[in-house]
Formats: C-alpha cells, structure tokens, sequence
C-alpha cells in the first residue's frame, strides 16, 4: 500500500461513509485502485461503514474476486466449467501446467498469474480464456500467451 | 456511404473481432472509402464468428470467421460493396440457422446498435413501454400473467403472479431487482442481449416498475462480464439523459432510478435470496423463505426479482399484446425460450424458439451435432445443476414440464453437448466439486456432503465396497437433495444421479449390478 495512504483510501471511501450496505462495494473500490485488498484496508472500510472489522473481513472472505496481496501484472483466468470441459480444456490446463502454471494454484510466475474460473459465458467458443479481461474463444496456449504479451509490452 | 457491422459481443471479441473492426477502417482510411463502421452485438451465430455484415440493397450480406490477415484479400474482391468471396454466407437474415428462429426478445440483438436509442426506437422499441404508461398499473399486471410469461431464471414462476403479489403489497418503497448473475455454464444469453439490446432490459425493468408501484431499480451482473457492465451503464446514462430514466419516465409522472451492481466471483449469488444478500453488501447467503422476496425481499422491502430474459421479454408483451406471446409455445411452457447451444457443439449459439422443440432438434438438426465430429455421448441441460440426458431421450420436447417429467430440467435453457471421448464419473465427481466449492455454507447437507460426495464417488470409481458405497451416495443424495435451503445443494444430486445412472460403466459399476 506503498503509493496509498489511509487517508486518501478514506477519502475514496467517502460517499460510502457509514453506509453498512456498502461493505461489498467499498472492497471492490479499494480491489479496483490497489490491485488487491491491503489488511489496513479492512479495518478503514469497517471504520468509514461503522461496522466491525469481522463483518468487512467476513465478505472479503466470501467472494473469490478478493485477493490479500498485490496481483501480476498479467492475470488470466482460464474456465474449468463443463461446456468448456466438453470443449477439451483439460489439454489446455495440462499444457499450461507443464509450462509451469498451475491454475488451481493461482501462483505468480514471470509477472503472469492463472486463476481457475467457472464460466466467462463464452461457452459456445470453449475453451474460454480471459487475459486482464480480454476474452479467449477456442483458447490454446499460444493464444493465450500472445494476448499476456501484449498487455506487457 | 458504405455501412459495415462487426460485433462488439465478447465471444465476437475473443476470436478477434475488435482487431478486425481496426484493421477495416485502416483499410478502408486509405482507399478513401466512406464508411461508417457500426459495432452491434453478436447474431449469435458463434461459430461464424468474427461475422462481418455489410449494408447492400438487397439486405445485409455476411462475411464469416474473418481475420485481420484476409482483409486485404476481402477489400480486393470488393467484400464491403457485398461482392463475393469463399467466406461469404449471403444474406444473414436468409441463413438456415437464423431463419427458422423465433426471435422475440433477441429480434434486435446483433442488429442495431446497442447504445443508439434512436437505432431502438426504429426497430420498435419503447413502444410497450408508452403503452404501459397509458394504462392503469395492474392492466400491466394483467397482460404479463395472461401471456404465461415464466421466469426464464430457472425455477420458471409465473411473472405476473409475483408482480401481483408486490403490487399489492403496501410499503413506502418497492425495488425490481434483475438477476444479471449468470452463472451456469453452458449459458451466455443474458451476457448477449445485455450486451448486444441494453434498453430491452431497461425498458422491461421500467415497465415492472410501474406496474408495482417501484421506483427503483438494481440489475446485479456478475464481476466475469465487463464488457456488459460496462454496456448497461452507458445504457443506463444514455436513457438518463433521455429522459427514459429519471424523475419523469418519458415525461409522464412515473419514476424510476436504474443502477449496476456487480458481482464478485460467487456462484451462489445467482440464488435470488443471496443475492439480495449480496446487495446489501454482506456475504452471499442463502435467506430461509417463507417470506418470500415479493413480500420481504431487499433491505425487507417488496421486491421483485426476475431473470435478464424474463424482464427481457415484458416489451415486446406490452407492445403485440398478451396473446401473441402466448399463442407461442407448448402446454404451459408458453412463449419463446432463447436456448444456448454450447460445448463440444458445430453450430454454436443463441436459438430462440417457442416451447416445444425437441432436444433432437435442437443438438443435431439446428446445432449439427459436435465440432470434434465425435458421436454425440451426451447433453447437460439448465447448467451445472441440470440432468444429463442421452441420445435416447432427444425426442423430449423442451418445456418446464416436459423436462421435469424426464428427471431433469430447463434451467436457463444452456444446452451443452458432450462427445464419447467424456466420462461420466468424472462428471458426476465434477459436479460434487462444484458444489462443495460454491457451497454458501449455510445448509449442512450442501456445506459438507458435496465434499463427502467427491469422496464416496472416487472410492466407488475405485472399486471400493461399491454396493455399500452406492448406497451411500444415494442416501446423501436424498439427503442433499430434501434437506437444502436452495438448488445449490438441491440440486447437485441432479447431474450426479443422472450420470450415474446412464453410464454406469463410467464408475467401473458392473453391468447388471444394483444401483
């Protein structure tokens, strides 16, 4: 939370001020600004919506969209749901595993992260990839590379 | 001028189509042509996809799956004048896929322009909203229950019932909540018309607001759609401005504020109580009904929530009139259901056709059977919840009823076909995965008995006590199925049950064994 300061995430937070509703939505603000939710961040958010901290980390336990530390610069998500196994990902995820990403792991390597997902609702172009919410149809790896590059470069 | 349309649909974007729109107009830029490209959504012909359109006197001509390196091969045979070339598909509205459809509440999704309410206006919309606003509040009601519109959602409950119930229901506020948060997978048509007809959605929650007296309106899109988030909330600032939305509707003295919310990575939240949940920003639990969301629902006020496709198709009800919607469709399954073809699928995509076409039909006749060119082994219907069907059964007609009656049911109408390499044991495992992955948590059988169904299924692939342990997991099944809150733990034994029961020998069960 280098380049952030608790008052200027207050301040973000400031139309949400003792608004108890806006819990979900006060995470995802400081999800969309930092890359990921900072643990001081759980105790601002219970502080501006007047609630407990165990009420704020409760949700940012819930939702898998959550993350506790900073992401990648490249995340891809890769669909692991059944139209896109009838599509034949499973030789996908095996041949980006023997690349070295594991995508139940959700690990960081190379500055590239892959997540499991279920449904992007690309279900009819499966295997279904997102690369920093650029959707994949009929995903291969090198598809799937191609579009990290270019978001790098 | 020339007039060329690419979609901006996602499954158009990810196979290439925003490159393709750029490269055109580069191209275009430096021959001095003028063009005017129009982004629309998706026809929702998949597999054609990049599907570029062309205006010429005669219709719009299709160019299909184009890519950025065959466009100066397109622009030398003259493509954008309509001329021909071997990925021509004529007159896209004469396609053999397109033609036969019954389009209704997708008549306009990959025609106009999504965010031009001028493009709306002249392709008949709003025209069910000022009817509407001309009539008494529960004459809306009324038309709504007499064109038998079901929720498309899944659970398939009459819509003009819970409108009646929330329009009689007193309270100082009362909200329409769109369930946006499509989930299943196998389905993508809620995705497709938020992103290819916006206003459709917003002109059918405005008219659930009058006819229940809301002011209010929320639609919740889960977080993995953002280029239709991002869609309904230029809609949503366009029809602002327009004064579609606002303090006036239209100018009339009706009200109605529209807002997005967005999802964060549960599937559960497409479960309407933990979705109201999710609203009000807590964690995604499952509400215990009675009471129902009509009666108690957001923030305990009066609610009525409805699925994108239900809310979708109030429109055009109020524009033709109820009995046109209802002279569509088969016993109580009445009106039009946009089925996705999805999967190990040739054609893939949106088929929207009244109630009553077989399975058969649907998988082989219209979708033509896998892309891998494989035997057909099977078919999940109404996502991951959803029973697995065999080739056997594809004269079944599709309706909620028909359905039901052969131990599975619609869902959201995503049909997703699986080939003979698939093996069904995993599947059923899969299904168990899911559940235990997804669980809200709050129902024991749901909470734990998905983990312990992962287990008992891999100890009777395994060969273990297998009579013991298939006893075993129907009595979890019954227990899941009688002893959950909602269809998360409800109705993980569909899939599960069906699998086994089909393809046994998937599970190394002996032909003639007890199951």
């Amino acid at each position: 939370m280098s380049n952030y300061s608790e008052e200027s995430i207050l301040n973000y937070l400031g139309p949400y001020k003792g608004e108890a509703s806006a819990i979900l939505r006060s995470l995802q603000l400081v999800q969309e600004l930092l890359g990921y939710v900072p643990d001081t961040a759980i105790d601002l958010i219970a502080k501006n919506s007047n609630v407990s901290r165990a009420e704020v980390y409760g949700v940012f336990t819930f939702y898998s969209d959550f993350r506790s530390t900073p992401p990648a610069s490249v995340v891809i998500k890769v669909c692991v749901a059944e139209a896109c196994q009838a599509s034949g990902n499973a030789d996908l995820i095996s041949e980006l595993h023997d690349q070295g990403y594991d995508i139940h792991a959700g690990k960081i390597k190379d500055d590239i992260q892959m997540e499991q997902t279920f449904c992007l609702g690309n279900c009819a172009l499966g295997p279904s990839a997102m690369v920093n919410g650029k959707p994949i149809g009929r995903a291969t790896c090198s598809k799937i590379f191609a579009a990290a590059a270019a978001v790098t470069s | 001028m020339i007039k060329a349309f690419v979609p901006l649909d996602s499954a158009a974007l990810s196979v290439g189509a925003e490159e393709v729109a750029l490269e055109i107009a580069i191209q275009a830029a430096s021959k001095n042509l003028d063009i005017q490209i129009i982004r629309t959504g998706s026809r929702g012909m998949l597999w054609l996809e990049p599907l570029v359109e062309v205006e010429t006197a005669a219709g719009r001509v299709g160019y299909c799956n184009v890519s950025v390196e065959a466009i100066p091969e397109l622009m030398t045979a003259d493509f954008l004048n309509g001329q021909a070339h071997e990925s021509c598909i004529g007159l896209v509205e004469e396609n053999e896929f397109l033609k036969n459809q019954d389009r209704i509440t997708f008549a306009r999704v990959g025609v106009i322009d999504p965010l031009s309410l001028a493009d709306y206006e002249s392709h008949g919309g709003l025209v069910g909203l000022r009817k509407a606003i001309e009539m008494t509040a529960l004459d809306v009601v009324s038309q709504v229950t007499e064109s038998g519109l079901r929720g498309r959602g899944g659970a398939g409950f009459p819509a003009g019932i819970k409108w009646h119930t929330v329009h009689n229901t007193e309270s100082d506020q009362k909200y329409i909540c769109c369930n946006a948060d499509e989930g299943d997978s196998g389905t993508f048509a809620d995705r497709m018309l938020m992103e290819g007809d916006p206003f459709t959605l917003i002109e059918g929650m405005i008219i659930a607001g009058i006819a229940v007296g809301a002011t209010q309106g929320l639609i919740y899109v889960r977080s993995e759609y953002p280029h239709a988030i991002e869609i309904l909330n230029r809609a949503i600032a366009i029809a602002n401005e327009f004064g579609l939305l606002g303090s006036s509707v239209l100018g009339s003295k009706n009200v109605f504020s529209l807002e997005v919310r967005i999802g964060a990575g549960s599937y559960v939240c497409g479960e309407e109580t933990a979705m109201l949940e999710s609203l009000e920003g807590k964690r995604g639990m499952v509400r215990a009904k009675p009471p129902i969301p009509a009666l108690v629902g957001l923030f305990g006020k009066p609610t009525v929530i409805n699925n994108v496709m239900t809310l979708a198709a109030v429109p055009m009800i109020l524009a033709q009139g109820a009995a046109a919607y209802q002279e569509l469709g088969h016993e109580r399954s009445r009106g039009t259901q946009v089925f996705q073809l999805a999967g190990n699928i040739k054609r893939g995509g949106i088929v929207e056709l009244a109630f009553g076409v077989t399975l058969g039909d649907l998988v082989n006749k219209i979708g033509g059977g896998t892309f891998s060119g494989k035997p057909i082994k099977t078919v999940q219907i109404g996502g991951p919840l959803g029973a697995y069907f065999g080739t056997e059964s594809f004269d079944v007609a599709m309706g909620y009823e028909s359905l039901a009656q052969a131990g599975g049911m619609l869902g959201h109408g995503g049909i997703v076909v699986f080939d003979e390499t698939a093996n069904m044991a995993k599947q059923a495992r899969f299904a168990m995965e899911f559940c235990a992955e997804e669980s809200c948590g709050k129902c024991t059988p749901c909470r734990i008995g998905s983990t312990r169904g992962v287990e008992v299924i891999d100890r009777i692939v395994a060969g273990e006590d297998q009579e013991k342990n298939l006893e075993l997991l129907e009595d979890l099944c019954e227990v899941m199925t009688d002893g959950s809150l909602c269809a998360m733990g409800g109705l993980t034994p569909m899939p599960v049950r069906s699998a086994l029961k089909l393809f046994p020998a998937d599970f190394g069960i002996k032909t003639g064994a007890k199951l």
